[in-house]
């Protein structure tokens, strides 16, 4: 029977004793240990949350970033593209203004050419013409020294002219 | 590995304590367990360390007794009463019978008075001791775990904080969170209070020999002083809803309620079946463990007085059995620990449960 009776003493001390001990225990460890766990929690939650945020944003930044790339590579494309064309123009235009700086120039040089040859032809004509004159001339000398041929000549040139 | 070797010590010095205890008991008088037991088991005004050559070693306790006969208050040791033999302040500690253990008073020819009251009697007995020394243990070690993380908080938990911090975790997420739900908060300081009073007291109570050893948890009383304790809070945060299905509970026939309240009567016995459940279920489960390991240490004495080979031979058995029975009983102390607080919990979680209407 004294085995399931329970003690008023004991009764006493372990209620005295249990609510002294939940009493302290729970001002200067409970309390703090509940609240720095829960902080702990709180902390590493939010480094997690952090963590993932900022592994987003790197994402969002490596896809901006290939996006530029891309970009860049594209413009770079184009930009080649407009040089190439530009070059061609530029070349395509050059040549013209040559061929037609060559056209002006040959021109010209044919219109000297032509001038030039006039004037030689002109001066040449004029030579031969005094050179003939000339030789005529000796010739006529040497004929007209004889009486008979002098006459036959004469004769002849009027020939000539009556049939033109 | 170090854990192992403590507990060897301890098994090892469990058996040997009782060895030398029951030598005495062998010399003089036949042995006998029941009684062997029963002292073991119960609360007492000193605490017995060991007994060499006939000499008992023991630590004389404070006795505080009111004396209701002799209407006076009472302080003394408990070595007054020479283990019974002798009257002090007209009180003598009875050693026989059905009053065994208790203070009685006597009258002037040195009979005791069966016609007084019995003092109240306010002792500091073994087990009340135990309970100081748990209770400054627990406050030592929890204000320093406390202290760790008041430092820094988000420093890893190290040394016996890594070890508690796990518990404390298990109480709130599995036995707070789940059982009493978002309110959780306010019960939380019991709640460990209790599991960590429990557990230490379980486990000390395995430790044979002083300062620890005495059976807190498989004493009636302590176990009571907890489970009211469970009651009293119940009681104190419960909502209307809860009052009202025990008075008046909702979708039951009027004819249970009136005239005769059936069911209110039904609910109010269940409400106080609770905590007599928890009183129950820890004081038996720790007290037949004590019982069980004082049991097969019986045998080798019971075997013993036949012949002393008997004794030798049976030791062997006995002492395997004991460590079995131990390795048992630090799981039981764990297991019930967590029975208790979780049933409290639960019990919280009903308390403050709002109604749920389909």
């Amino acid at each position: 029977m004294n085995l399931v009776t329970p003690g008023i003493g004991l009764v006493f001390w372990t209620t005295l004793s249990f609510s002294i001990v939940m009493l302290i225990l729970y001002k200067f460890a409970w309390k703090p240990l509940l609240k720095s766990l829960k902080e702990r929690e709180e902390a590493i939650a939010k480094a997690i949350e952090e963590s993932q945020i900022a592994k987003k944003e790197v994402e969002e930044i490596k896809k901006n970033n290939q996006k530029l790339i891309q970009d860049a590579y594209k413009k770079a494309e184009e930009i080649i593209e407009e040089a190439k064309k530009t070059k061609e123009n530029i070349i395509t235009e050059a040549k013209q203004k040559a061929i037609e700086e060559a056209n002006k120039i040959m021109e010209a040089t044919k219109l000297a050419i032509e001038t030039d040859k006039k004037n030689a032809i002109k001066e040449i004509k004029s030579q031969i013409i005094e050179y003939s004159v000339l030789i005529a001339e000796k010739i006529l000398k040497a004929e007209l020294s004889e009486q008979n041929k002098k006459e036959e000549y004469i004769k002849k040139l009027m020939n000539e002219l009556n049939l033109n | 590995m170090r854990l192992i070797i403590c507990f060897i010590l301890v098994c090892f010095s469990r058996c040997l304590t009782i060895f030398s205890s029951e030598t005495h008991n062998k010399h003089t008088t036949n042995f006998n367990p029941g009684d062997f037991i029963i002292d073991h088991i119960l609360d007492a005004h000193e605490w017995h360390i060991a007994t060499i050559n006939n000499t008992h070693i023991s630590i004389p306790l404070p006795v505080i007794v009111y004396s209701y006969k002799q209407k006076k208050l009472y302080f003394f040791l408990s070595n007054k009463f020479h283990r019974g033999e002798s009257t002090y302040n007209n009180l003598r500690l009875v050693t026989e019978g059905k009053l065994k253990g208790k203070i009685v008073e006597v009258d002037k020819y040195g009979n005791i008075d069966k016609e007084a009251p019995l003092p109240l009697d306010l002792s500091i007995t073994k087990n009340v001791l135990e309970i100081f020394i748990i209770s400054i243990i627990l406050i030592i070690v929890f204000t320093s775990v406390a202290r760790y993380y008041k430092k820094d908080p988000h420093r890893p938990p190290k040394k016996i904080a890594s070890f508690l911090e796990p518990l404390i975790l298990f109480i709130r997420d599995d036995i707070a969170k789940s059982s009493i739900g978002e309110n959780y908060h306010k019960y939380m300081p019991y709640l460990l209070s209790v599991f960590f009073f429990i557990f230490f007291s379980n486990l000390f109570g395995l430790i044979p020999f002083f300062p620890f050893g005495a059976n807190v948890t498989g004493n009636i009383a302590v176990t009571m002083s907890l489970a009211l304790f469970t009651l009293f809070i119940t009681f104190l945060t419960a909502n209307k809803f809860y009052w009202l299905h025990i008075f008046n509970a909702p979708g039951v026939p009027w004819w249970l309620k009136i005239p005769i309240p059936l069911i209110p009567i039904i609910e109010l016995v269940g409400v106080f079946t609770k905590p007599f459940v928890l009183m129950v279920r820890l004081f038996a489960n720790i007290m037949a463990g004590h019982i069980i390991a004082l049991g097969f240490f019986s045998l080798i004495f019971i075997f013993g007085a036949k012949h002393w080979a008997f004794g030798y031979s049976i030791s062997i058995i006995s002492i395997a059995f004991t460590v079995f029975m131990t390795l048992l009983e630090l799981l039981v102390a764990f297991i019930q620990a967590y029975v208790f607080t979780l049933l409290s919990a639960l019990y919280f979680g009903m308390a403050i449960e709002k109604p749920h209407h389909e």
